[in-house]
């Protein structure tokens, strides 16, 4: 461990080139928190490790007006936790974010640093896909665009090309009658991973859904974007009917694991469940707006 | 290779030592600057012996590079007390018993004051919510929420 390189450069130029110049043999640092344990476990043995929190994009929370937010890939749970006007416009992406470990972990622990660690189980990440955001990732051959679900590529696995970084979330502005909202079920009552996670985002007009995403963690090799569920919830009132059928395309969108939190049926189970609780808070929260 | 040089602020005093790019700020605490009062426990940020805080936000420093101290200011608990005057949790702690070990004792109070400092009237749950990063092999929870809950109600009615 004592050849390891420390590096913190002030701009993005140069740690898209740093990353790409140690050609596989570097790890981006944001908060560390998946990082620095996995190095203690000695599965990552990085050569160089690029901490990225001096670059401002990396740290920064934009407000775009109505709504609109860009957050760094860098910005820890706490410090988004503070910002009032996201807090009043994303409550689901926050508290989804905020889940994520214990309040020591949430000084540091980054949505960007979700996405990329890849878990199937990340709490933040159903959340962003069901608010529709769209990371911006910087590498060798420039910047491009990509809707969340679009990054992950299976458990602890992205989409990103060797060099490219994650710079930043950009979450859309918020029509009128908007609400969001994220809930997990955990066998103990806090500092666990998610046996199912489930993010809602709609839009309401006049108590008729006009728009719904629908984010699914936890029950698949990635998280992933509900379309037959929000399909079912557009057009309707929330009544039971379509409920139920946003629930049964949650289920058959399941393809679990079995393991010592949930077995496969409980998951799938639990899946629809959840997306009828979590589509009642959206849809409360929309009502205030 | 070469240990990196930090300059940093340890409990209000400027400092400087050196490390290896991976040694954890808890292995610096405990090397080179002998703060001892930082306990390791699990070294995975699970249970929160060793937290800290950094400008003034709470953090596990196992789960922090030594070399990101540079320009920050860091606080531990050998920085609670004033002098010979212990922190109202410190003091609180000690007249109702709210620790068994000790082990878990130094994280748990950097914890609870960032807990009371954000929220100077927490509801037992807030508490138990709040302290959840800090786990206490001994299982002496009871007693530490009921310590942090009355340090409260004391801070509260002194600042009147």
């Amino acid at each position: 461990m004592t050849d390891i390189r420390y590096l913190a450069p002030r701009t993005l130029d140069e740690a898209v080139g740093a990353f790409a110049a140690a050609a596989g043999g570097a790890r981006i640092l944001a908060g560390g928190t998946d990082l620095l344990v996995q190095m203690r476990a000695g599965v990552a043995k990085p050569g160089t490790i690029i901490d990225i929190k001096k670059i401002p994009e990396m740290t920064a929370i934009e407000d775009l007006g109505g709504g609109a937010f860009r957050i760094g890939a860098a910005v820890s749970g706490a410090v988004l936790a503070e910002h009032a006007g996201f807090r009043k416009a994303w409550p689901g992406v926050l508290e989804a974010v905020n889940l994520i470990g214990s309040k020591q972990v949430q000084g540091r622990a980054s949505p960007g640093g979700n996405l990329c660690n890849a878990s199937p189980a990340g709490d933040s990440v159903p959340a962003m896909v069901a608010a529709g955001a769209v990371v911006t990732i910087q590498g060798p051959n420039g910047r491009r665009e990509l809707p969340v679900e679009k990054v992950p590529a299976g458990p602890g696995r992205t989409n990103l090309t060797p060099g490219e970084i994650v710079v930043s979330f950009t979450l859309p502005a918020r029509p009128k009658g908007s609400g969001d909202a994220y809930l997990r079920m955990i066998p103990r009552t806090e500092m666990d991973i998610a046996v199912v996670g489930m993010g809602v985002n709609l839009v309401l007009e006049g108590g008729v859904v006009k728009a719904a995403r629908v984010g699914l963690g936890a029950v698949a090799p990635t998280v992933l974007l509900v379309e037959d569920a929000a399909r079912a919830l557009i057009g309707s009132r929330l009544d039971d009917a379509a409920l139920e059928a946003a629930a049964a395309a949650c289920r058959a969108a399941c393809k679990p694991i079995n393991d010592k939190r949930g077995t496969i049926a409980y998951r799938i189970k639990v899946a629809g469940v959840l997306l009828k609780r979590t589509a009642a808070i959206a849809a409360r929260r929309a009502g205030g707006n | 290779m070469a240990k990196i040089h930090v300059s940093t602020t340890v409990n209000g005093e400027p400092v400087e030592f050196l490390c290896d790019a991976s040694s954890s700020m808890l292995d610096a605490l405990r090397g080179p600057l002998g703060l001892t009062g930082t306990k390791e426990g699990c070294g995975t940020g699970d249970c929160g012996a060793c937290s800290i805080t950094v400008d003034g936000r709470l953090m596990c420093s196992c789960l922090m590079l030594a070399v990101e101290a540079e320009g920050h200011e860091i606080a531990t608990i050998e920085g609670m007390a004033q002098g010979d005057k212990l922190h109202p949790l410190q003091q609180k702690f000690l007249e109702m018993a709210a620790l068994q070990c000790g082990i878990c004792t130094p994280g748990v109070l950097i914890s609870a004051r960032s807990l009371l400092e954000k929220n100077p009237d927490p509801t037992e749950e807030e508490v138990r919510f709040g302290l959840a990063g800090n786990l206490c092999r001994c299982t002496g929870y009871d007693k530490i929420v009921r310590a942090v809950l009355e340090t409260a109600a004391e801070m509260r009615e002194a600042a009147r």
